[in-house]
């Protein structure tokens, strides 16, 4: 039974949840390329970060040269988005009698795409198969990801150079789109808007800490303008 | 090898949001204050890195100029917005055959 529901998520996450995830993972294996990080490092980011958002960062700041310690604290200020989504996601698989390890890898295995769709499908899949159905979702969303990095990543070299920029450029498209087709309220939209305004900024002020502190700066001005209506 | 120890310290730090989440389940309003702030800022973040991306590109992006990138931006949005409803693989894949159709 449980077996089954393992199978529907599979399933589910093998027709167009992976067709997007293949685009955006393609082309971040094409930018680790462009920057020079070994094969393994980028295919093993997917698995070990397993946030896009996070990689990029861990990429980027790898090629500005910036301190270790900036770049651990940016990543991780850039996940904190996985704090909210576990703390609501969690209550809705968890079943009598299961041991609590099987959440805390379910923790690892959440992304923006495995939970949204969770959140969508969850009402419709009874809560002692949510677990099984949110492994076998996420767990074919990873391999994809992680195939599609090293696709990315080995294919770029033997594309022609307009090409290969297209499949970098396809990185900001999608967050671009991801990012704006989520606008639903205004500490989404504050904050997007404000960032948006402190990243350059920052960056022109110190390209190493640009990161962490466009997100303290524009994050906290968001905050701010939130508060005053 | 620093390399691995960076990525496996990423990983970590990650993993430092997603597994006290499991934990703490009613201990943390989603309406209080805190939460609101640690929003705002993960918004930021990432806004900040892509918006960063699109107008000092570092790396490849570099070749392109500022209105290829503005073009590419508009044409994805268009795609995804007006074209389709929100079909995030049609509005990725015409920002960047834009990009094509520049160059050509």
């Amino acid at each position: 039974m449980t077996n089954h529901a393992f199978l529907q998520g599979a399933r589910e996450a093998a027709g167009v949840p992976s067709a997007v995830l293949v685009a955006g993972f393609v082309g971040f294996g094409a930018l680790a390329a462009a920057q020079q990080v070994p094969l393994g490092i980028a295919v093993a980011s997917t698995v070990v970060i397993w946030a896009l958002p996070g990689q990029l960062i861990f990429i980027d700041m790898h090629t500005l040269g910036a301190p270790l310690l900036a770049t651990v604290v940016a990543v991780m200020l850039s996940s904190a988005r996985f704090l909210p989504m576990t703390l609501m996601l969690m209550p809705e698989m968890r079943q009598p009698g299961r041991p609590a390890w099987q959440y805390y890898v379910a923790a690892q295995l959440l992304s923006l795409s495995g939970w949204t769709m969770a959140v969508a499908r969850f009402p419709g899949i009874p809560r002692a198969q949510r677990l099984a159905w949110f492994y076998g979702f996420t767990l074919v969303l990873i391999l994809v990801s992680a195939g599609s990095t090293a696709v990315g990543y080995v294919g770029a070299d033997r594309l022609p150079p307009l090409a290969r920029l297209a499949l970098v450029m396809m990185v900001p498209m999608y967050y671009l789109l991801i990012l704006l087709g989520a606008v639903r309220e205004r500490t989404a939209a504050l904050g997007l808007a404000c960032g948006a305004l402190a990243g350059p900024l920052a960056y022109v002020a110190t390209p190493e800490w640009s990161v962490p502190l466009a997100g303290f700066a524009g994050g906290t001005a968001a905050y701010l303008l939130l508060r005053m209506r | 090898m620093d390399l691995w120890l960076l990525l496996g310290a990423c990983g970590a730090a990650t993993y430092l949001w997603r597994g006290p989440g499991v934990r703490i389940s009613a201990g943390l309003d989603p309406r209080g204050e805190l939460f609101s702030w640690i929003s705002c800022v993960a918004y930021a973040i990432i806004a900040g890195v892509v918006s960063r991306m699109l107008v000092i590109p570092t790396g490849v992006l570099a070749e392109t100029s500022h209105l290829e990138r503005a073009l590419c931006s508009v044409a994805a949005l268009a795609a995804y917005f007006w074209l389709t409803r929100r079909n995030l693989f049609v509005g990725v894949l015409a920002g960047a055959l834009a990009l094509c159709l520049l160059r050509l």
